[in-house]
């Protein structure tokens, strides 16, 4: 019982972080691209697991991150989300082999690049989570949305 | 189109925190969506029913279901829509339970967050196509890494239904831990006599080829077509030639560390673990061989009467062709010197672990059964059992419970008193009692009722040296008091640990394991031998730990299932690979340089070019090339770059 009391108040101070940062006007949208075996696994696991998490962020799942395409984050804050994460596999995890570290090296460029285009770097991340670290999806998550409702929601549409 | 949305209940799994009904009626307002209901389980039996109905009375043309994750029952559902006469590819799963209703509490808010989960795999559907899948021939024959008595299980089970199979083991001998233990609980029966005629059986049978003394290093291809290079290493040995007489072993001039008796004796440099070793074959260890260490010696050589002995021999590669990969490589102990300094961190004599006592016990060990203390070759007078080293100790790591320690002691416990004399005083330190298997409490009840086994409840906190005993200082909860026995020997239950290197061979297989390198199940219930890789599977303690008994029931479950896989002839490859637009590509090559599997290849067309072109039955679907194509020729199926965009849409616009 205490551990589901205890829960509730991460949840109820993240909701808390969540509402002072989105204010009033709209709460703030995160997309998840998540890669099929890992953190899709992970953050299925942390379901199971009934590890409470913000609400905001919604899951489009990648058979890898070696799928996914920096322009794809782009569009994705062209179209106005508040922050874009990306999860993968570990290094030397991938399930096939070397998808991970073509993502790798990409998104690293991408994090870089993303302060030059008016975006704030909290708003961008890629991270590994295991299959079986449904504890470590509720933290990566739950820390990036917090970050990014500190800032609010972006402005306007364009990037 | 006509799109039909279904929206799971799952009793109050999903219904609890989201609102299904209201849910579904919502659904039934966006575009393309002709038909949207709720239902209590969806995957049941009359769930499924009424999707198929839906599909033949309304002529839906895609389906999608809102419920749990698409790893849970993405294929039954596919299964369900297809048997309806639907593509199953024109079908999506939203995650309204994993993702939504499992981790929030606000109804509300849960029931909008499933209502956007919900429109984007309407989104997703909108633009899918029908897929069709290829088939391709299955190599039945099966590789099964470890020869423990899991691995032993498996190969046998199968090699009996047909198979052809080839266990590699990376030792000289199968039998793996088994081996080393005296007997078995809650039987007290002797475990190489349960182990060594299996052992035997699997060297025999003429369906099995034991390649011992060898490591998997590199599998490339997929289910039913793996391509594996194993390792021979170079036993410095022909074991063409070798008998297993032993002779070399008797007069070889050096020591070695003895790894089958778990440090407590000393063995040559040209060994044979045990007698019953199978095979029995002598190998060489060069680091403590006079001739590879100083150049000279060779006496092996001369007394050898089979004239095995090779100081050239090298290692070579192996290339095999497989079916399907079973891993079942087993446990070691966990190396509680290196964490426990409070128990001396090995350097009091007198505390052993639970595996070298076992080797203590055991009539053909070192001591040949006789108990004693390293310190003074006496007989105890007082042992102290401590459990949970490396078990349930987040101090050190290992917050799991090693399952089999309570168990051992209790038997060990036993056992001393047998071979001490019931004079003996036997104390066991432990936080709890496990014994769930069948007949295991009995079994340590009789520990503490019959052979007056004194169980202490709590831990030690340390361990010294003082008058020629360990002093074992710790604490009785249950007394609330602080305890100290002066002991001749203490045993540590010291707890299991996935094997060494077991991280690394995952990876060469690419299956996923946990942080303390445990291979992980597909699913935990429903898919417990598989792996997340499609036709490589678990048996055993390498998939967590397990005693014995637990160990073969899986191996068994393991075959089984290994047979499932190899009961087809032609195996359906997944349709989610990708394809190339020709006409666009500029040839680069660049996807046949990041292609992890080689799918890509240079296709010369009828107009002389020469274009980029994925062969089905090897692409793996994972999209590298997609994302790496400087003109977008590439696509991948199931996961396009529309359908990806349209549902970050749906999230956005909302």
């Amino acid at each position: 019982m205490t551990v589901v009391a205890s829960s509730q108040q991460t949840q109820e101070a993240g909701s808390a972080a969540l509402a002072e940062g989105a204010g009033p006007a709209r709460p703030i949208k995160v997309v998840a691209i998540l890669c099929n075996w890992c953190s899709y696994a992970g953050a299925d696991g942390a379901g199971t697991a009934r590890l409470v998490q913000p609400y905001g962020f919604r899951v489009v799942r990648v058979p890898c991150t070696g799928r996914v395409d920096p322009l794809l984050v782009l569009k994705a804050f062209e179209k106005g989300a508040d922050g874009v994460l990306i999860s993968g596999c570990h290094p030397g995890d991938c399930h096939y082999s070397e998808g991970n570290y073509y993502a790798r090296r990409k998104f690293e460029l991408l994090r870089r690049m993303v302060p030059h285009l008016g975006i704030e770097p909290e708003r961008f991340r890629y991270t590994w989570v295991s299959a079986s670290e449904a504890a470590r999806w509720q933290e990566v998550v739950t820390t990036f949305l917090a970050g990014v409702a500190a800032l609010g929601p972006r402005e306007g549409r364009a990037l | 189109m006509r799109i039909g949305v279904f929206i799971c209940h799952c009793g109050t799994n999903i219904a609890g925190t989201v609102d299904s009904r209201g849910l579904a009626e919502r659904a039934a307002e966006l575009k393309d969506v002709v038909h949207s209901e709720d239902l209590m389980y969806t995957c049941s039996e009359p769930g499924q029913a009424a999707i198929q109905r839906a599909i033949k009375e309304l002529g839906l043309t895609r389906v999608v279901v809102a419920a749990c994750s698409p790893h849970m029952h993405e294929v039954t559902f596919r299964r369900c829509v297809e048997e309806a006469g639907l593509n199953p590819w024109l079908f999506e799963m939203a995650n309204i339970r994993e993702h939504c209703s499992w981790i929030h509490t606000d109804m509300e808010k849960a029931t909008e967050k499933a209502y956007e989960i919900v429109k984007m795999a309407v989104a997703k559907v909108r633009v899918a196509e029908p897929l069709f899948s290829e088939e391709v021939d299955v190599n039945k024959d099966v590789l099964v890494i470890g020869g423990g008595v899991a691995g032993i299980q498996t190969a046998l089970d199968l090699a009996d239904a047909g198979l052809k199979v080839t266990i590699v083991e990376r030792r000289s001998t199968i039998g793996g831990v088994m081996a080393q233990l005296d007997k078995t609980f809650p039987t007290i029966d002797c475990s190489a006599c349960i182990l060594t005629p299996r052992m035997v059986d699997a060297a025999h049978h003429e369906n099995i080829a034991i390649m011992a003394y060898s490591e998997v290093d590199r599998v490339s291809g997929y289910v039913g077509n793996f391509k594996v290079d194993i390792r021979r290493k170079a036993a410095m040995v022909d074991w063409t030639k070798c008998i297993g007489c032993e002779l070399c072993m008797q007069k070889c001039p050096s020591q070695a560390p003895d790894v089958f008796n778990s440090g407590l004796a000393e063995t040559k440099a040209i060994y044979i673990p045990f007698p019953q070793a199978v095979p029995k074959r002598a190998v060489i260890q060069t680091e403590y061989c006079r001739w590879f260490q100083q150049g000279k010696c060779r006496v092996c050589e001369r007394v050898c009467p089979a004239g095995a002995i090779d100081y050239e021999q090298k290692e070579e590669i192996v290339q095999r062709d497989f079916g399907a990969i079973v891993m079942a490589t087993g446990l070691d102990v966990f190396p509680w010197q290196e964490h426990y300094p409070q128990y001396g961190g090995g350097q009091i004599q007198d505390v052993i672990s639970g595996l070298q006592y076992e080797r203590m016990l055991n009539a053909s060990g070192p001591t040949g059964g006789h108990v004693h203390r390293l310190s003074n070759h006496e007989e105890p007078k007082t042992v102290v059992f401590i459990q949970c080293v490396g078990s349930r100790d987040e101090s050190v790591g290992r917050p799991y419970c090693s399952s089999v320690c309570c168990m051992y002691t209790a038997k060990q416990a036993i056992l001393t008193k047998s071979h001490c004399g019931m004079d003996t005083e036997v104390y066991v330190f432990y936080i709890d009692i496990r014994a769930a298997g069948k007949g295991y409490e009995e079994f340590v009840k009789r520990a503490q009722t019959e052979y007056d086994v004194k169980y202490v409840r709590g831990r030690v906190s340390k361990l010294y040296e003082e008058g020629g005993k360990v002093m074992v200082r710790g604490v009785d909860t249950l007394l609330g008091e602080q305890v100290e026995v002066p002991a001749d020997l203490v045993v540590l239950a010291s707890g299991i640990t996935s094997a060494d290197g077991a991280s690394s061979l995952a990876q060469t297989l690419n299956i996923s394991y946990d942080e303390y390198g445990f291979y992980k199940e597909s699913h935990p219930k429903l898919r417990p031998v598989e792996t997340n890789t499609a036709g490589v599977f678990l048996a055993g303690a390498c998939q967590s730990p397990k005693d014995i008994p637990t160990s073969v029931a899986q191996a068994s479950g393991t075959a089984a299932k290994v047979l499932v896989l190899l009961a087809k002839d032609k195996l359906k490859t997944s349709p989610l690979i990708a394809t190339v637009d020709q006409s666009r590509c500029v040839s680069c090559w660049k996807c046949l340089n990041v292609c992890p599997f080689s799918a890509p290849e240079k296709q010369e067309l009828r107009d002389g070019s020469t274009k980029s072109h994925v062969i089905e039955t090897v692409c793996q679907g994972c999209g590298i090339c997609v994302a790496t194509c400087p003109v977008n020729c590439i696509s991948l199926k199931g996961f396009t770059t529309d359908s990806v965009i349209d549902q970050i849409e749906e999230v956005l616009l909302a």
